[in-house]
């Protein structure tokens, strides 16, 4: 385990290393911040000042050196646009990510794996048509549009819940959220079902081939000769051989999840990093985009390191620490 | 001495896309209390399927059709599904053939074994643990206590299968059901587990249906011998009897078949032709195509037949002189 820890830390160094190398060089690619900061009638001699006091007049090579260097000692950059240091932007707009990250992905899962284990118990009944052919609509039909249609729905024409901003926050723990209160919560629904659509499909889907793939194993039927019941076959031996595939997607699925939530942030004005991304790439904001795009590989990094471990206590064979 | 397991015209068919698959047709037996039987034939005869009828384990497609089965008297087709699964694990047990199969990987060997006990009575989990523990000693597996946090992947195929045996055992059970388990071992593992059984079943008095394709280790073991072919019981009787003397001729196809059984240097005489597939078996006696006395009147259905404790279904069968 020891072993397997460290190894892990060396290779996420390399990671973020190479991450942050290439995107670097892409965002130095995408156009120059100038011509966006400064106006055009701005005098030549006040585009030199800004453009040294920014460290722009340096050849990439240096630039980079510096931005490692700062780094390394914790400083991810000042942001352009609001003069303060980029990664103090990000961590102010993470939470909220999170929360609607989090909220989402619950929401995936609570209804997900009884919808997956209904439809995979009866393959073929109309309850498993009627489920499959939902979760088609879920895979199916674009993020964006989904949510304009929640808006539509839920908002608009029947005026049940809001669809912009994150509402009232509550504190409990010294975390401040939307989750406390019901202001909050009623400004979280529309979009965490937006962000949780295209998951919840997934978990259905897993968790049904999951079902169909084991029921008819050896050991399934050697549990029924052992006269256990049918509710602990279905919750001990055939979920816990699930929960295998399982934790590995949904573990990919919330880094992607955090990442690519941009969309649904947009749609709802749901105040949180993806929609801070987005600004930022607009206005060439070039320490913001590096210093989330690091965030979110560290994050990444660290939700595969928790679902490795999790995946060793849930399959005994796996052993973590003679991995070659 | 009445029998502790009767089986009655017994019919078990999968309704398939294709048509109706006959596994088992018309199938009658008998086990007594105590008693080995070995139910002996090649792939897709049956047998199998006979095994899983009587746990009332066949998977859909396949249903039990038609007939009885009598276990100390009380028909367990008739039985509720609750009520059926107080009799599975406790009073019949099974063995399935592939030990690498049957445990749960991802369950500890305690686990599989206590939720064994606790699932038929209200014992305390330090006492389900402590059968456990003994189960496992009594099919010789070393240092039991540890073993019971093992999981199966620590474990090799004939320790696999002493753990199955185990928890077969668990409930002392009036009669287990073993489905060809030492197919999938090694020979010396084989004979081990064979010994074991053999050891077990006279200890605690439990019948025993052996179910195989090897008539060497159904000669080694059983009492009486039942032979299937097509789904059907073509010949059943004494181990000495059936072995030595056949009256069927796929009985005396089989043993001829066999290397140990035909004198050195002589060939090997394999049954010509290939099972009937079970979609589309003749009328009549099945085996008749492959058979050397074959007539006319096998085209319709041989009735069994009962002579000096043997049962056939055979219109021509072999003669032996009796002694």
């Amino acid at each position: 385990m020891t072993v397997f820890v460290i190894r892990r830390f060396l290779q996420s160094i390399a990671v973020l290393l190479v991450t942050a190398i290439i995107v670097f060089i892409g965002i130095y690619a995408i156009g120059d911040p100038i011509e966006m900061l400064i106006s055009p009638d701005a005098s030549p001699a006040e585009r030199a000042q800004v453009i040294t006091s920014l460290g722009l007049d340096k050849p990439l090579w240096q630039q980079f050196l510096t931005f490692a260097w700062n780094a390394l000692h914790g400083d991810l950059g000042r942001s352009f646009v609001f003069n303060r240091p980029s990664i103090s932007l990000i961590f102010e707009r993470l939470p909220a990510t999170l929360e609607l990250t989090l909220t989402g992905l619950v929401f995936a899962l609570v209804l997900g794996i009884p919808l997956g284990l209904l439809s995979g118990l009866k393959p073929n009944s109309a309850t498993d048509e009627a489920i499959m052919t939902g979760s088609i609509f879920g895979f199916s039909l674009p993020s964006f549009w989904q949510g304009m249609m929640l808006i539509m729905i839920f908002s608009v024409w029947l005026g049940w819940l809001p669809s912009t901003g994150r509402g009232q926050m509550g504190e409990f723990l010294g975390i401040r959220s939307s989750l406390f209160t019901l202001d909050g919560l009623a400004h979280l629904i529309l979009p965490a079902i937006n962000l949780s659509l295209f998951k919840l499909s997934l978990v259905i889907r897993l968790t049904r081939t999951g079902v169909r793939e084991t029921m008819p194993l050896d050991f399934v039927k050697f549990a029924r000769a052992k006269g256990l019941s049918e509710k602990r076959i279905v919750f001990v031996h055939v979920f816990k051989n699930i929960l295998v595939p399982l934790i590995t997607v949904v573990g990919l699925e919330l880094g992607s999840m955090l990442a690519f939530a941009v969309v649904t942030e947009t749609i709802f004005a749901w105040p949180g990093i993806g929609k801070l991304l987005i600004d930022s790439i607009m206005r060439l904001d070039r320490p913001v985009v590096v210093a989330y795009l690091l965030v979110i590989v560290s994050l990444f990094i660290f939700i595969n390191f928790v679902v490795d471990v999790l995946y060793s206590l849930v399959d005994p064979r796996v052993r973590l620490g003679d991995a070659q | 001495m009445t029998p502790i397991l009767e089986v009655k015209n017994l019919s078990t068919h999968f309704m398939t896309r294709r048509g109706v698959l006959k596994a088992i047709d018309d199938v009658s037996f008998a086990v007594g209390q105590k008693e080995i039987v070995g139910l002996v034939g090649e792939s897709g005869s049956g047998k199998s399927i006979t095994g899983f009828s009587i746990l009332g384990l066949v998977d859909p497609p396949g249903r039990v059709v038609s007939g009885q089965i009598l276990f100390k008297g009380e028909d367990l087709l008739k039985l509720s599904p609750a009520a059926m699964r107080t009799i599975r694990g406790k009073r019949i047990a099974m063995i399935f053939q592939d030990p690498m199969m049957t445990l749960n990987p991802v369950l500890s060997i305690g686990t599989q074994m206590i939720e064994t006990v606790l699932a038929h009575g209200k014992v305390s989990r330090a006492e389900a643990w402590a059968r456990s523990r003994d189960a496992l000693g009594l099919v010789g597996i070393p240092s039991p206590e540890e073993r019971l946090d093992a999981y199966p992947h620590q474990f090799s195929g004939g320790m696999r299968q002493r753990v199955a045996i185990a928890i077969a055992l668990l409930h002392r059970p009036d009669l287990i059901i073993a489905d060809e388990p030492t197919t999938a071992l090694d020979v010396t593992i084989q004979s081990q587990i064979l010994f074991e059984i053999k050891r077990l079943a006279a200890e605690f008095g439990m019948a025993l249906i052996w179910i195989s394709h090897d008539l060497g280790v159904v000669a080694a073991l059983a009492d009486r011998i039942m032979v299937m072919y097509a789904g059907k019981i073509v010949e059943a009787g004494q181990v000495d009897g059936v072995l030595t003397e056949p009256r069927h001729p796929y009985t005396s196809g089989l043993l001829s078949a066999v290397p140990a059984a035909v004198p050195r240097g002589e060939p090997l005489r394999p049954i010509p032709g290939f099972a009937p597939s079970p979609l589309s078996r003749p009328s009549g006696c099945a085996f008749r195509d492959r058979c050397a006395r074959a007539t006319d009147v096998c085209a319709t259905e041989p009735m069994p037949e009962i002579a000096a404790g043997r049962e056939f279904r055979c219109f021509h069968p072999h003669l032996w002189s009796v002694a």
